[in-house]
């Protein structure tokens, strides 16, 4: 299996605070990455950087070998990279639907005069649009909730709906910022599928998740942060033996 | 779904309202007060856009409805220019200016993005003020009747006919703007900036987009309404015409075209209903604001509608 995420000597200081600091990994296409660490060890950081929405003081990160730090969030978008985040970025101004289309914005027409008289294309592709929509809605486990407003849902499929809007856009590179974060065990096994089911389609995922039950379970690969560097990396039975990550989550002997 | 049909039943309503309305006015006064608020709704519905819909203030559109309606004036007064190239030079011209405005000033957020957008009115208010060589100064200036193709434009119940069609034409486009990928895309930049960008939107594009549209309409509306008064004073382009605009979008209802248009009309009509309260009038004015925005706090047309129809929408 080939890289298809290269990161390498990566790091963040925000004043005097280092984040992140020389983080090197790279990511098998087509794998379930995962990144964990206690709090504060530097994860959403490094997800915010890889995905553009912080800038890197330092160091490289490379998509299928292009260096892609320091690129905005949008444009990292048209190379096939979406994320979901920690503390959830719905839109409640829209429906649940609209907010899955948002996800769907590239593949859409876009242009202005098209859209200012509703020309046929508009309609057609809108059209598909919501059903692609639909169907990713069901995808995820919150098919019931297509006509519900974004505002009326509980945090549980909120969290599904953002994952929807992610898959909207028919990533290739798919971070998924704690997905199971305020769920209760039944909802965590049910995203525990849904990631795997994700990673079938071919998508390469990175996760940053605190469930170490589901961590363990369908990671091919953990990276472990600690105080902004790299701890540890390995398959999870690598990382469960590793002195260094015990000492970390449970305090030095 | 929903949203299509009601696009096509509000939009049906405000024709069906428009056509009729001239078998009730009685003489040109009311035509007159039914001109001015198409005048102001078709700004609104454009600052909607902006505001309600994107969530960017401005507190300068007044700024670009009296550049467009200085534009027209001093090209067609001063220079003898046809009307309809005035006015076309005019939406060109500031949508140019705001475009290049916009991209420094939206970078800001809330309150800086109001001050810099107040900023901007009030340059425009006061070169109008002060360069009376071109624009009369304080004392306005007169402004040619329309003409095109021969055909001239004059009195209330003509210009009654324009400011319907274009009302509804200006009604019509934003709502296909809102249901729509590019007007998904400014609801997501209001919604969730960050969401937005990592789903792809050009965030700063599309407020830069929203922004100039938005302005072209005030610029539009600012045009004719100057050959239509026949007059023009710098009070258009000054800060409490933007207020008044900003306003009407907020009373009738954010992130609603219908709550622009219905806020216009309330804040055209007010005025002349209460005028006759003498002393007590900007009192009464204020107090209804007041009480609406206690009692509706998300604007007369989205809370009615919440109101009868039980839903969220």
């Amino acid at each position: 299996m080939s890289a298809m995420l290269e990161v390498a000597g990566l790091s963040k200081t925000f004043g005097g605070v280092k984040a992140v600091q020389d983080v090197s990994f790279s990511v098998a296409k087509g794998s379930i990455h995962s990144v964990i660490g206690p709090n504060g060890a530097g994860k959403t950081t490094l997800f915010n950087l890889i995905t553009g929405v912080y800038t890197p003081s330092a160091g490289s990160i490379r998509l299928d070998g292009e260096e892609i730090g320091g690129m905005r969030p949008d444009v990292l978008a048209t190379r096939g990279m979406n994320r979901t985040f920690q503390n959830l970025q719905i839109c409640f101004n829209m429906s649940a639907l609209e907010n899955v289309l948002v996800g769907r914005h590239l593949h859409l027409d876009r242009s202005f005069f098209k859209a200012m008289f509703r020309l046929p294309a508009i309609t057609r592709g809108d059209a598909a649009a919501r059903e692609h929509a639909a169907g990713l809605m069901e995808f995820v486990g919150c098919g019931k909730h297509v006509r519900a407003q974004a505002n009326s849902l509980s945090y549980g499929v909120l969290k599904r709906l953002e994952i929807a809007r992610a898959l909207a856009a028919e990533p290739r590179i798919l971070l998924l910022d704690e997905p199971a974060a305020g769920l209760n065990p039944k909802e965590t096994v049910e995203i525990d599928e849904l990631i795997q089911k994700i990673a079938a389609t071919g998508i390469t995922v990175v996760l940053v998740e605190h469930d170490m039950k589901l961590v363990m379970h369908i990671s091919d690969h953990i990276l472990v942060l600690d105080y902004g560097r790299k701890l540890a990396e390995g398959t999870p039975a690598e990382v469960r033996a590793n002195p260094d990550v015990i000492a970390a989550y449970l305090g030095a002997a | 779904m929903n949203l299509a049909n009601s696009r096509w039943t509000g939009l049906g309503v405000l024709a069906l309202v428009l056509a009729l309305l001239p078998l009730a006015l009685p003489n040109n006064f009311y035509f007159d007060v039914a001109n001015r608020i198409a005048i102001n709704a078709i700004v609104a519905v454009g600052l909607n856009l902006l505001i309600g819909y994107a969530g960017q203030i401005s507190m300068g559109h007044a700024g670009f409805f009296g550049l467009g309606g200085y534009v027209s004036a001093v090209l067609t007064a001063n220079y003898g220019w046809p009307p309809l190239a005035a006015l076309l030079v005019a939406c060109v011209g500031v949508a140019l200016l705001a475009y290049v405005v916009a991209r420094p000033i939206l970078r800001l957020k809330g309150h800086y993005l109001a001050m810099a957008t107040l900023g901007l009115g009030m340059i425009v208010s006061i070169v109008i003020t002060n360069e009376s060589w071109l624009t009369g100064g304080p004392d306005g200036m007169v402004v040619p009747d329309f003409e095109v193709f021969g055909l001239r434009l004059y009195g209330e119940q003509t210009w009654y006919g324009v400011f319907a069609v274009l009302l509804v034409f200006a009604v019509w486009v934003a709502l296909n703007i809102i249901d729509s990928p590019v007007g998904r895309a400014l609801r997501a930049v209001h919604g969730s900036e960050v969401a937005a960008q990592v789903a792809g939107i050009d965030t700063t594009g599309y407020k830069v987009l929203v922004f100039v549209v938005s302005a072209v309409f005030a610029t539009l509306v600012g045009s004719l309404s100057a050959h239509y008064g026949a007059f023009i004073t710098p009070d258009k382009a000054s800060f409490m015409h933007s207020v008044e605009f900003v306003t009407m979008v907020v009373v009738g209802g954010m992130a609603s075209t219908f709550g622009a248009v219905v806020g216009a009309a309330l804040l055209t009509l007010l005025p002349q209903v209460l005028s006759g309260l003498e002393d007590w009038e900007m009192v009464v004015f204020g107090l209804i604001l007041m009480t609406s925005m206690i009692f509706m706090p998300r604007g007369l047309v989205p809370s009615l509608q919440a109101r009868f129809t039980g839903g969220a929408r």
